[in-house]
């Protein structure tokens, strides 16, 4: 009988494996308020916990499980969601993955909206949270495991087919850096190598049981609403997820010549039709299974039926899709579906992985790569072979695999001879399947991502697909547009609820300030809800900015500016030229209120209630000032 | 005669998808918390396969004769297990006797909870998104298979014929 409240549980578990200490605290509601949960809550939290300049990968770097107010109850999509947060070892910015399955509901249900977890253990050992008894097992013998077996052995050992398990791969084990989080056998909090976060930490799982109610203040009201929400969610809203699924992205980006291709060398893809959502739901598509709680069930379940890689599982996203497929110049649906399963089995994030290999074949067609640095794999572009074997070589740090194993930035970096601009990465963080040579809305929003190279902190393809803007011109404008998507986006994930489900809230922020007070109880007007979003985005950005991070990393990869796309098609020519950057980024943080150095002022942050962080800028905002005045200078 | 009529709810393995409303909906309707664990319909997630199991309201219930209370009895009337919850103790016997896991213990009352039908409008087949869930008769299902069997055989001829 743990709550009190409604919708927060309440308390945060402190795990520290150094220490062997176990500890409850109670949740600080004003911040749970201004944070909400879900990554607001869990990368403020990290912040607390860290000093900056720390080395993501040692004992220092906290890591971070949170739920949301939302989760444990019956509401589309949100029934199920957790996040891991850390600082990312990819990128040394703040690092924030989120998952749906199961795993939240349990977490939350077991008493608790986060769990810190401290310090590294001596050995491999895996958390056990059984309701309010909390204990650290031995690990030693899941070291080695896949994720699925981890999951399956620990469930026999502790009785309990319903017991829920996030847990790393050999990947994660072997500190590889894309490393991911796995949960309910097929979903990964995969971006940000928030697994090698927690292999630094030898924390091979976490295993969760739960058995209290999670109560909501306005129990009619949110049925009423429930109601609303339950018939969108089976409506027009969601159709794409419910029916071909992301990977209908395929035909529509291949169209638009917006489809990177080959490491981002073309943006349409000769092969897109047998690689297409069409083609895979017709042949590959066995089940389509759902989330906790969730009517719109989006999980496509592939298998392979015939060839070499028979009798393969996996699920299927555009992401992971377009990574080992189109990325790769590979148009085998067999073995993508493969290369997912593959990544799977070593509990690495695809798109990172995809992006690695595709950036390897790119080194190859250029000759930085040789079949000397390959022990002999011809990694050619289009070899499904070779991209399954490099996952492998990756996922156990084998060979040209240990430099790949450290992300395309770093092997990139290691590599020399002008790899570099080969390396689709922004911040460290490999890019993900929307050729934003094009999409120039969605460039800014990539640029300007706290945690590097990806689509779901803004989702600013939205413009420049639907043709609402030019998407070949940048222009003032455009960072309203962005700013606006993430500061619904980062609510999304605070709640958590599910991105899929974002087209259910037509009110956009209104609907979410009356969701979060039905079930919570606490008041919420649409303007806090709004500026609760717009807070979470400056607080990835304050974090970045003690880090180190300024305007000079808001960058996009060096291909992108550099290779006009060459293809005969709508979008032939487009790239981004470095005045369209500047232009693109100063509209962007005009409109956020922050300096021409990307750097939040200390009236936004008192405009914001965040105070507390006015120390962080003040010396940056004042060092730009002296550097500039400096350079006037010597004019 | 009427026994064979006795409605009960059964999933369709083909349509479930293992999305737990039916678990949430159960809770809410019995106790109004959210919680599965205090559903009388649990779902079996085997990936990617998935099955939500409700009582059978078997013929001659095993669970009824299982219990040394006395405390489980069969409505003559709908065929419902009726549980007389100061006689339950929570021994479990029924739990043991069952072949579905359909009888289960409630976590919060610590005795055993089954299907009631929700006085014949069951909320769980209500809110099924997938429509995968109905009331039926094992009648109904005998008939629903024996049709399918045929169409499967006469498969060709039937397509000839459309």
């Amino acid at each position: 009988m743990f709550s009190k409240l409604n919708g927060y549980v309440g308390q945060v578990l402190v795990v520290n494996l150094s220490t062997k200490t176990v500890e409850t605290k109670p949740l600080d509601l004003e911040l749970a308020k201004k944070y909400i949960g879900g990554i607001g809550l869990a990368m403020r939290t990290v912040y607390d916990y860290i000093e900056p300049g720390v080395d993501p990968l040692s004992p220092e770097n906290p890591l971070v499980l949170a739920t949301g107010p939302i989760n444990g109850i019956m509401w589309p999509t949100a029934g199920n969601g957790h996040v891991f947060a850390a600082k990312s070892p990819l990128t040394n910015a703040i690092g924030e993955s989120k998952a749906h399955g199961f795993f939240g509901a349990e977490l939350k249900r077991a008493g608790y909206d986060m769990v810190v977890v401290l310090g590294k253990s001596e050995k491999p050992v895996y958390l056990w949270i059984d309701d309010n008894s909390v204990q650290l097992m031995d690990a030693k013998h899941l070291w080695g495991k896949t994720p699925i077996e981890t999951e399956e052995i620990i469930r026999k050992e502790l009785g309990d087919l319903n017991i829920r398990v996030a847990c790393i791969g050999i990947a994660g084990e072997k500190l590889v850096r894309i490393a991911a989080i796995l949960n309910d056998q097929s979903r990964a909090c995969g971006r940000c190598g928030m697994g090698a976060v927690m292999g630094s930490k030898n924390l091979k799982a976490i295993a969760v049981r739960g058995s209290e109610d999670i109560t909501v203040a306005d129990v009619e009201g949110l049925q009423a609403f429930y109601k609303v929400f339950y018939d969108r969610a089976k409506g027009p809203k969601t159709r794409k997820y419910r029916t071909l699924g992301t990977p209908e992205n395929v035909l529509v980006l291949n169209k638009l010549g917006a489809l990177p291709t080959r490491n981002f060398t073309n943006a349409t893809f000769e092969g897109a039709d047998k690689v297409s959502g069409e083609y895979l739901s017709e042949r590959f598509v066995d089940n389509i299974i759902a989330c906790g709680g969730c009517p719109m069930r989006c999980e496509h379940v592939a298998a392979v039926s015939e060839g070499p890689y028979k009798g393969t599982v996996a699920r299927m996203e555009y992401e992971s899709l377009w990574a080992f497929g189109p990325n790769c110049g590979i148009d085998s649906l067999e073995a993508i579906i493969k290369a997912i399963d593959l990544c799977n089995y070593y509990g690495v994030d695809t798109i990172s992985c995809g992006g690695i290999i595709g950036f390897a074949m790119d080194c190859y067609k250029n000759k930085i790569l040789t079949k000397k640095d390959t022990e002999g794999l011809d990694l050619s572009f289009g070899n499904a072979e070779a991209m399954l074997e490099m996952i492998r070589r990756i996922g156990e740090r084998r060979g040209l695999g240990d430099t790949l194993a450290e992300g395309v930035k770093r092997a990139a970096e290691k590599i020399g001879k002008g790899a570099e601009k080969l390396a689709n990465h922004i911040k460290g963080l490999e890019m993900t399947g929307y050729d934003i040579r094009g999409l120039k809305t969605a460039a800014v929003g990539y640029a300007v991502s706290f945690r590097g190279a990806d689509h779901n902190r803004h989702g600013a393809y939205a413009p420049d697909v639907s043709g609402k803007v030019d998407r070949f011109k940048a222009e003032e404008g455009r960072g309203k547009m962005v700013r606006e998507i993430e500061d619904l986006y980062t609510i999304i994930d605070s709640l958590v609820v599910c991105k899929f489900s974002r087209g259910l809230y037509e009110k956009s922020h209104e609907d979410a300030a009356t969701l979060y007070r039905l079930v919570t109880g606490i008041e919420m007007t649409t303007e806090d809800m709004t500026k609760a979003g717009e807070r979470i985005n400056n607080l990835g950005r304050v974090f970045n900015v003690r880090e180190g991070f300024m305007r000079k990393d808001d960058i996009v990869p060096v291909k992108t500016m550099t290779t006009p796309i060459p293809d005969d098609c709508v979008s032939k020519g487009s790239y981004i030229r470095q005045e369209e950057l500047d232009l693109l980024l100063d509209d962007y943080y005009k409109v956020r209120g922050w300096t021409k150095d990307g750097v939040p002022t200390v009236e936004k942050l008192k405009e914001l209630a965040m105070d507390e962080f006015v120390d962080v800028v003040k010396p940056k905002i004042a060092s730009v000032a002296v550097a500039g005045s400096r350079s006037e200078k010597s004019k | 005669m009427a026994k064979t009529r006795k409605k009960f709810v059964a999933a369709d393995p083909d349509k479930c998808v293992g999305c737990q409303i039916c678990e949430y909906v159960c809770a809410f309707e019995k106790d109004k918390v959210f919680n599965p664990l205090k559903s009388r319909i649990r779902v079996v997630r085997l990936y990617p396969a998935n099955l939500s199991i409700a009582c059978r309201l078997c013929e001659d219930a095993p669970c009824v004769k299982a219990c040394p209370r006395k405390a489980l009895e069969q409505s003559t009337e709908t065929g419902v297990i009726l549980i007389d919850e100061k006689k339950c103790d929570g021994c479990g016997w029924c739990i043991e006797a069952c072949e579905f896991g359909a009888i289960t213990l409630h976590p919060g009352k610590k005795v055993v909870v089954a299907c009631d039908l929700c006085n014949g409008e069951p909320k769980c087949v209500k809110w099924c998104p997938e429509e995968a869930l109905e009331l039926t008769t094992t009648d109904a299902l005998a008939q629903k298979a024996r049709v399918a069997a045929t169409k499967k055989l006469f498969q060709e001829a039937l397509e000839g014929k459309s």
